[in-house]
């Protein structure tokens, strides 16, 4: 897992700073323009949403700049802060302490620590074999029977989602492809850059001409408009940075597509959950944003894919009669 | 945790209230006293029925004492943790306190998830998210019985906890 920062990376941070310099001039002049109170919330909720970007930004590139060890720290920081959204919304009971208790501080760190040292075979199967039989256990050995396979299976979803998901993305530092080795950093940029570009065309497409709701039971912000836009938009954006990765322009537009299609289902998928607790967002940590969980959940579902997708393509030994 | 989301200011002229019996030891109790600031009084389930009567009105002279004429009492009226799951009945201390200082304003306060982060008898917390709600002080009539005034907090306190 080695790594250096190269002139290709420098560029694309610069864009990336170029792009927020952009969106903070234009949420600026839309809040000089707006007239209407109810314009006036939105606005408000976009620039909120930008000032949170360059603090999540500058977080990310600070970490991105120190290595595999400051992108794993982060995201097995934000595993935990999106674990605690998710447990402190669905209801737990007091018999499911000690099974929380695991789930925060045994199994979370344990799965990046195994993919910083690059156990593969370990880290795919930690939490969906060990702590899915571990958890279950831990439970029956607390006695409590009320409710058990729900019980079980919330904290499961829980690790496999906000640990086990999120921890694809810097896995990706270990991969090692062959002629792109020491430069794995920048596919987690793609990955982070594509997606949550995506995010934000949705919104955007959504805001400028969305009219048909896609699923009006579990999303009302969610609509055709914003979906292909942002799709498309997002598509476009990560093909011309194909240069950064080891793709070609066709594979980079295909991984990109799978990303933000993934990217899109995440979003939706954890929207039903908060739908079915009756709340808009997972937290208030992110001003504009709600909590990590909103801005996570389209990561969560793609990171896997993309992961496996690259490493399938590009890395893994395969079996002669392949080629 | 009520204490920590008070401003600074504030937070110098609040003191908790805390039973004797479990934080009048060695650590606990430095950490009780000094950094918090806390009233210690003595919890009289376990006791016989004189020794009680005595207690109750030795920790109402220290409660009045502690409140002075600018500090601010930080009281958990169910005297216990509870199940956490609902708000328990409340014990007559905050009545008492009122009877003697008719001039108080009692501010409900409910503490969400609380019970979550570390249940009774659990030594390991988990860092689940909690809120701390402030509700309006408590609207008193001059006479209120014993009976109004305890109802009276307490639907105030479980009001908030459909906020």
């Amino acid at each position: 897992m080695n790594f250096k920062v190269d002139h290709q990376m420098f560029l694309i941070l610069n864009g990336v700073i170029a792009g927020l310099i952009v969106a903070s001039l234009v949420g600026f002049a839309l809040s000089r323009r707006a007239k209407s109170d109810d314009r006036k919330v939105t606005i408000d909720n976009l620039n909120a949403r930008i000032r949170a970007w360059w603090i999540m930004i500058g977080i990310f590139a600070i970490s991105f700049v120190i290595g595999p060890a400051g992108s794993m720290l982060l995201f097995a920081f934000v595993s935990v802060l999106a674990l605690r959204e998710y447990i402190s919304l669905i209801s737990t009971t007091r018999a499911d302490h000690r099974t929380l208790f695991w789930s925060f501080f045994v199994f979370t760190p344990l799965q990046y620590w195994f993919w910083y040292q690059g156990w593969y075979g370990l880290a795919i199967i930690l939490i969906p074999v060990y702590a899915f039989l571990f958890v279950p256990i831990r439970l029956a050995l607390a006695g409590e029977t009320t409710g058990f396979l729900d019980r079980a299976a919330r904290i499961q979803w829980g690790l496999m989602v906000c640990v086990y998901c999120i921890s694809y993305a810097p896995a990706l530092f270990t991969l090692n492809i062959p002629g792109y080795q020491r430069q794995d950093a920048k596919l987690l940029l793609f990955l982070v850059i594509v997606v949550q570009l995506s995010d934000v065309f949705q919104y955007i497409w959504g805001k400028l001409m969305g009219r048909r709701k896609i699923a009006p039971s579990i999303s009302p912000n969610k609509t055709w408009e914003g979906f292909i836009g942002g799709i498309a938009t997002a598509v476009a954006l990560g093909t011309s940075l194909w240069w950064i990765t080891p793709f070609s322009p066709l594979q980079a537009m295909a991984m990109s597509l799978a990303i933000a299609l993934m990217g899109f289902a995440g979003g939706l998928t954890m929207s039903a959950i908060k739908r079915d607790r009756g709340v808009k967002d997972f937290g208030s940590t992110i001003e504009g944003h709600g909590g990590i969980l909103d801005r996570m959940d389209s990561i969560c579902f793609s990171a896997p894919l993309f992961f496996h997708l690259t490493r399938w393509i590009f890395v893994s030994p395969h079996p002669s009669w392949f080629h | 945790m009520l204490w920590s989301v008070l401003p600074r200011k504030l937070r110098a002229l609040t003191r908790p209230v805390a039973a004797k019996d479990y934080w009048n030891s060695g650590l606990k109790k430095r950490i009780a006293v000094n950094a918090f600031h806390a009233v210690l009084v003595e919890r009289s389930g376990k006791m016989a029925e004189v020794d009680r009567a005595f207690a109750a009105r030795n920790s109402l002279e220290i409660l009045l004492e502690a409140l002075g004429t600018e500090n601010s009492l930080i009281v958990f009226p169910e005297g216990t943790r509870g199940n956490g799951l609902e708000v328990g009945p409340f014990k007559s201390g905050i009545y008492h306190l009122w009877s003697r200082r008719p001039d108080l304003q009692f501010v409900p306060v409910y503490l969400s998830n609380l019970n979550r982060i570390l249940p009774k008898g659990e030594f390991l917390p988990v860092p689940v998210i909690s809120r701390v709600i402030f509700g309006p002080p408590l609207q008193l009539a001059k006479g209120e019985t014993k009976e109004s005034f305890l109802g009276k907090a307490h639907t105030a306190v479980c009001a908030l906890k459909e906020v």
